[in-house]
């Protein structure tokens, strides 16, 4: 199966992955390649297989809801590309 | 020293004959001159390791040593580490020094083993020849004096390299689809995946969560085991951790095989797999004879199906799990961001190399809108599967016997220019990831003078009775004790 220039720039923009135009060409043969390989999936009959999410069907366990972590922020921010008073700073969003 | 074994290392410690701040500056000066021909390292942490070795000279002192007390080994650098950068290999989180240590860090930090510093590894562990690390090549330490720089396979392949070079004497990893096993393989060495949930996952940095597990790289089972004791366990911080109890992998080890019901898949042995790898797995296979097991052939029917289903849920859960990296809280941001999006995507396209952008494409392209049901949601059905294929044939047999790769270490450049080409190192590992049983490489031969592994599979929580049969292996072979030249 092929997956097409347009298929790849949109889902660039979904995987927030900015792509140029000869990486697209690339990327046309490389997932045209990798999906041709996964499409072998088809063939498998499945009708009456349920999907497995977890190899021992465990459920996630739940725990009290109490406050057991303390507060690091500064521990945290100190790793920050870019911070100011606590607060983490980006491209300005709103004009 | 830089010989013995994490056993015979702990029991130089224990009489007394050798200090921890000694041992471990011995390892330091050899890793610093020899690691130059195998770069196997991205960071060595010799501060933090000295502070670390005269703890554990203390703690010893004060009688409370354990078995890891002062032994120096490594961490695959995706293991978080307090103070210490975690790359997972890329340029993403170059500058990343984690303010929180990973369960398993903790754990041998506990123990008073001493980290030597964090291992190479293929991009975010998406690789098997450890070609994708932003910090280099890793080259295998055998094959040199054929004058080829070979791959130590991947994604632990600076791990696997420097137990096999001897400039540690175990190392972690961690196995998504084979990155344990394959290049312990490709290396001469013995590794363990364990069964999905036996090793905590917190703090090591999530590829597919589903199915990764972290896990022991060493020279012999034994110390495979001695690391598991201290790894495995339930974490109420990793949801997906089982809850249930640690055996002493030591106990067993010298359990006799006597009656052991070997399976082989014959899928697993078809006219594909290159016929001098044939007969080195074959030839370890009748060593077990002689040990008393019993062999028969069995079927995994959906086994060839396993790259293609991986190949979905493995880039899906990854384009979830690298979502993360935004240029936001920690890691890479681009220069100069004109606005939020522009500093997302140019952060993402300059901080993750290609194959991790050709995972998350993937992935992101099989979860989107019109496509989940015929890619997730089928490969995770196919999943099922292959697991009842394994159910069924421990119905009949206790461990299942076959190779652990196609082919022993390849050359460096060889595959890294077809991802699919690449993807097909995986055959023999990836259904077990899928199943979230546990498997072992265990050094079985050469091949024109390159390691071949021996791929041991088991039932879920077998991981004693997988370590027993490895060791039992060594005790009559000695080809986990060959050193590359």
């Amino acid at each position: 199966m092929s997956i097409s220039r347009e298929d790849i720039e949109k889902v660039a923009v979904l995987a927030r992955i900015k792509v140029d135009g000869e990486q697209v060409s690339a990327l046309e043969k490389d997932l045209g390649n990798i999906l041709d390989l996964v499409d072998q999936l088809s063939a498998a009959d499945t009708d009456s297989v349920e999907p497995m999410a977890h190899p021992l069907d465990a459920v996630q366990k739940l725990r009290p809801d109490v406050v057991t972590e303390t507060n690091q922020r500064e521990a945290f921010q100190a790793i920050a590309p870019a911070t100011e008073d606590g607060l983490y700073l980006v491209p300005r969003v709103i004009e | 020293m830089h010989n013995k074994s994490v056993a015979e290392l702990s029991r130089e410690l224990e009489s007394g004959r050798i200090s921890s701040v000694e041992l471990t500056q011995q390892f330091l000066d050899r890793l610093k001159t020899e690691d130059g021909k195998y770069n196997s390292f991205i960071t060595i942490s010799e501060e933090q390791a000295l502070a670390e070795a005269r703890a554990a000279d203390e703690m010893r002192a004060a009688g409370k040593a354990t078995v890891w007390t002062g032994v120096p080994f490594a961490h695959k650098d995706i293991f978080c580490t307090s103070g210490i950068r975690t790359s997972c290999g890329s340029k993403m989180l170059d500058n990343f020094v984690p303010p929180y240590d990973a369960t398993v860090t903790a754990n041998f930090k506990a123990a008073g083993a001493v980290c030597l510093g964090k291992t190479n590894m293929d991009e975010f562990a998406m690789g098997s020849s450890n070609e994708s690390s932003f910090y280099g090549a890793v080259t295998n330490p055998w094959g040199l004096s054929g004058g080829d720089k070979r791959v130590p396979g991947g994604s632990s392949g600076g791990s696997a390299a420097a137990v096999a070079a001897r400039l540690v004497p175990a190392a972690t990893g961690t196995d998504t689809g084979g990155s344990i096993r394959q290049p312990a393989a490709l290396c001469g060495i013995t590794g363990l995946k364990p069964t999905y949930g036996r090793v905590s996952r917190y703090g090591m940095i999530a590829f597919a969560s589903s199915l990764d597990q972290g896990g022991p790289m060493a020279r012999t089972a034994e110390d495979a085991a001695l690391m598991l004791n201290v790894m495995a366990g339930h974490d109420p911080k990793d949801s997906t951790c089982i809850d249930r109890e640690v055996p002493d992998y030591t106990a067993t080890l010298n359990e006799p095989l006597k009656g052991l019901k070997i399976g082989l898949p014959k899928e697993y042995f078809s006219d594909q797999l290159a016929p001098a790898m044939q007969e080195q797995v074959r030839n370890a296979i009748r060593e077990y004879e002689k040990l008393g097991a019993t062999v028969k052939e069995v079927s995994l029917p959906n086994a060839k199906l396993a790259i293609a289903a991986y190949y979905v849920i493995a880039p899906a859960e990854a384009s979830a799990n690298l979502s993360r990296f935004d240029g936001v809280r920690y890691g890479y941001r681009c220069a100069d961001p004109k606005d939020l999006m522009d500093m997302y995507t140019r952060s993402r396209a300059e901080g993750f190399g290609n194959e991790v952008k050709r995972r998350i494409l993937v992935g992101s392209y099989a979860l989107s809108a019109g496509y989940f049901d015929a890619y997730y949601l089928k490969a995770q059905k196919v999943r099922r599967l292959i697991q009842q294929d394994f159910i069924n044939a421990f119905r009949e047999v206790d461990v299942l016997m076959s190779p652990v790769s196609p082919t022993p270490a390849f050359k460096q450049g060889e595959k890294n220019t077809d991802p699919v080409s690449m993807y097909l190192e995986d055959v023999f590992t990836i259904a077990i990831n899928l199943a979230g049983i546990p498997a072992m490489s265990v050094p079985a031969g050469f091949v024109d003078g390159l390691p071949v592994g021996l791929q041991i599979i088991g039932d879920y929580f077998s991981e004693a009775r997988l370590l027993n049969a490895a060791h039992q292996f060594q005790q009559v072979t000695d080809w986990h004790q060959r050193e590359p030249q």
